[in-house]
Parts: C-alpha cells; structure tokens; sequence
C-alpha cells in the first residue's frame, strides 16, 4: 500500500515537512511505539522513526527537527544523515507533503 | 479491508504480524451496527438467516465494547452492518469512539448519506468513509442493489466525501456481471478521485455463496481483468496518479488457501448486531457457541472464551494440514469455506490442492465456464429471502 513514489517532495534543510493528511499519527500504549493510522491499516514506526515524525508539524523546518533530535540524544553524534535519509523514504512513502 | 459488509473479503490485513505467543490483540475492531440495510445485494456477506436475530445492542452497550476494545490494543474501529447508517445513533458512537483514539472508518453503501450528515460525522471525529460501488454504471449497480436510486446518490456521496476532505476508498465488489467492464469501474474511481480502491472479486460467504453460479467469473475473465487493472497502474503511476488500486482475486482460483483473518483469534473482533463476538464475521455460521459482549467482558472473550480459542495453534487440524509445512503460513485456510463446502470446519479448506475435496473448487470453476448469464436466477438479500433461512 505504501509502495508510490508519486507525490514526494525533496527534503533539504529549509524544507518544512507535515504529515500527508490520508495518515493519522499517534502514540499506542498497547504497541508501545509509535504508529501511522490510515484507511483500514497500521503502519507501526520503529523508535528513531517515531521520535522524528513526532516533530513533523508543518511548523518546523528539517534544520531544526535536526537539531532537537540531537539536543535530545547528545550521546549519538551527528545524526543529520540518519535523518534525512528517513524523510526521504517517508517522503518516498507518501507519508510527508 | 475488507471488512466491507458489502462483500467482506479479509482484503488488506495491513496490521502487523501476530507474535510469538497463542495470540496477539485485537486490532481491528469490526462493529456490524445493525443487519437493516435498504440495499439487497445478492453477495453480502451478512448471515442468511440475518432475520432470525433480534435485537441491537444499545448506543451504553457499544461505547462500552468500543472501549473495552480500545483497552485490549484495538485501533481500528469500523463502522458496518447491514448500512450503518441506519442506526441513529451513529454520530454518538463515531464521536465516543473518536475520543477513545480509535481510527474510525465508516463502511457505507451512501445511501442514506446527505452533505450534513457526513460534515456532523467530520466534526464528531470520523476518519475515513469507504463507499461501496455494485457497478460502473447505473443500470447493471442498480438491478445488482435492489434499488433505482442507488447508484446517482453514491456518485453524488462520493464526491462529497473528496469535497469534505475525507480520505476515501472506493469498494467495487466484482463477479461474472460487471468485471468485464474493469477499464470503466477503474475510470470512474480515477474521476471520483478516491485514494483507493478494491477490485473485490465476491468471496463466497453468506448470499455470496447463495448465488456462487451467477457470480463467480471464469478464468479467462479474471485474467483480463487483472491485466487491465495492471495496465492502469502503470499509466496512472506514470501520470503522477497516487491512486492505488487493490486486486483481491477469489480464491476459488487458488491452489493454497489464504491465511484467513491472519489466523483465527489473532488481530480481528467482530461483533455483531445483537453482540456476538466472532473471529470474522462469517464464523456465526460455524457451530461453535461464541460468547455475546452482554454477557461477557471482551477481554475474557478475546483470551479465555473456547470459540476464540477453538483454532488457535494447530492441535485441531487433521491431515493434510497437520503435517503440512506450509500450515503456519495459511493456518489450514478458511474454516468457514471448509464448513459450507464439506459440512467439517476441521477439514483443510477445499481451496488447497492437498485437500481431498479440492474437486469441489474445480467443478465450480468448471461451472463457471458454461452457465448462463440470468441475474433472475439471483436471491437478494433481504427480509424476505432471509426468512426462508431462518429458524424462527
């Protein structure tokens, strides 16, 4: 089901990405993870995944979702490679517009 | 998906694996809100003898099952029937079921839908509205429903559904009548703009199964239809289309059974009208007592009830799937198929070329090759025909 690239947009750092309004996204206590709702199915997120896509609002640019996840995981280095190859694939994915 | 009352094939379980112990959560929630539906399609999915149970359950009663759900780790919560629609409450239980964080879908003919309904339904926190198509066009939609009107109102519903900016899947249940006209369904729904859509071939459950000989497509007809649908895919990815179109085959034309449901118990509840709780919503046809949620809290039922557990694991099976190493794949197939076909729900779906029954599949296929096109020879779903089937 989330096999179309149509419809992706080029990640840079001043882009601001929000969440493709077919996907709902939301914490699952009983999954423990993170999740993206759509019509009829699930799409469970991993942690980095969960942790980036919680600060895709529509508001933020990538620079600075960059620059929370690595305030809040100083221990890990750089982490704007990792970051912008997930948005790609969410991109990619048509989770992101 | 499909969880669509309107045909009911366990289409899209997009929801995760079960994991390692004898069962996962419950998902998927399925509440079928009523068995009335002004539509009488001659494929639903919906018991024969539909008549023969009384009673819905209360708007208190719903909210409580929703979040008895919601609490076990359901997050899709759909709203079918019968026509959904029909209950009056409806708004009350999409808003309650919004607030417990339920992704909602609302699974509809459109008939009895209007602009203000569906933006009261967008405000109470509906998600997502799947409307189910019997046709491309209106002559062969409406003698399929049962009803002249049928088909104008779900155009008109589906462009308002785009219109109010619901995501929306579009359902068209195929059989030998109009799945030669593939090219004009897929059109349509390219014009209506869905997201996406379900090429449902019938699977044959319920009237379905009633009316297997005047639905069930030949081979070669199921073959061009899948090629068509191929074609568009590629022209409409080319064109930057992100429609997405689903081709659900029927597995009369398979040699392995599907994993029906994922597995019995393991992601979906349905309950019914009156409370049941089944595993899919063909199990009322088994004979297993199944418990009813007035009576039983869904968590016991989920984990404790014997008809949850009845073919959980694999100690029930006989040959050849107990010694079949493709049975975690398929888990034996359909229970209810090998029920209707063979009158023992512990034999291997007749689907799969290992069981001994499989010839039953061949003859309907081979049927399928020489009957005469004659929609009078369908029984449509409705109160009448049912009572025929009923008990009581």
């Amino acid at each position: 089901m989330n096999d179309s690239p149509q419809g992706s947009v080029e990640i840079t750092l001043a882009t601001v990405p929000s969440l493709n309004k077919m996907f709902r996204f939301q914490w699952e206590k009983a999954q423990d993870c993170y999740v993206l709702l759509y019509p009829e199915g699930m799409i469970q997120l991993n942690g980095p995944a969960g942790e980036i896509l919680s600060l895709v609002n529509g508001v933020r640019t990538v620079s600075c979702i960059i620059e929370a996840i690595e305030a809040k995981f100083p221990d890990a280095g750089s982490l704007s490679a990792d970051i912008f190859e997930f948005l790609n694939d969410a991109s990619a994915q048509g989770w992101l517009k | 998906m499909s969880n669509s009352p309107c045909n009911g094939s366990p289409s899209r379980p997009n929801l995760g694996q079960p994991n390692e112990k004898s069962h996962g959560q419950p998902l998927w929630l399925l509440a079928e809100l009523t068995y009335k539906c002004p539509l009488q399609c001659p494929y639903c999915s919906n018991p024969l003898d539909f008549s023969d149970f009384g009673g819905e359950l209360s708007t208190q009663q719903w909210l409580d099952v929703f979040q008895q759900g919601r609490d076990l780790g359901a997050v899709q919560l759909g709203f079918s029937g019968g026509e959904p629609l029909v209950r009056q409450d409806l708004i009350e239980l999409i808003g309650g079921a919004h607030e417990m964080g339920y992704y909602t879908n609302l699974i509809t003919s459109g008939v009895g839908l209007n602009e203000r309904k569906m933006a009261e339904f967008h405000n109470a926190g509906l998600d997502h509205i799947q409307v189910s198509f019997q046709a491309s066009d209106e002559s062969v939609n409406n003698m399929l429903s049962g009803s002249k009107k049928a088909f104008n109102q779900k155009l008109k519903m589906a462009r308002e559904v785009k219109a109010q900016g619901y995501p929306m899947v579009l359902n068209f249940v195929t059989h030998r009548h109009n799945i030669d006209r593939i090219d004009r369904i897929i059109e349509l729904c390219v014009e209506l703009e869905a997201d996406y859509v379900e090429l449902a071939t019938c699977q044959y459950y319920g009237w379905a199964f009633e009316n297997v000989e005047q639905l069930l497509p030949t081979r070669s007809q199921l073959e061009r239809a899948e090629r068509i649908t191929n074609e568009y895919r590629e022209k409409l990815a080319a064109a930057g289309n992100p429609i997405k179109l689903i081709f659900v085959t029927p597995d009369y034309y398979e040699e392995r059974p599907k994993g029906c449901m994922n597995g019995w118990g393991q992601v979906f509840l349905t309950v019914t009208p009156d409370g049941k709780a089944l595993p899919c919503h063909s199990a009322r046809m088994l004979p297993i007592e199944f418990p009813n949620v007035a009576e039983m809290t869904l968590q016991d039922i989920w984990d404790n009830s014997p008809g949850f557990n009845h073919f959980r694991g694999d100690s029930w099976m006989k040959e050849p799937c107990r010694s079949c190493d493709e049975k975690e794949k398929d888990f034996g197939g359909c229970h209810c198929q090998a029920y209707m076909l063979t009158g023992d729900m512990y034999n291997a779906d007749p689907v799969c070329s290992k069981s001994e029954h499989h010839d039953l599949i061949v003859n309907a296929r081979n049927a399928a090759e020489t009957v005469v096109d004659d929609p009078s020879q369908f029984t449509f779903r409705n109160e009448r025909n049912s009572k025929v089937f009923a008990k009581g």
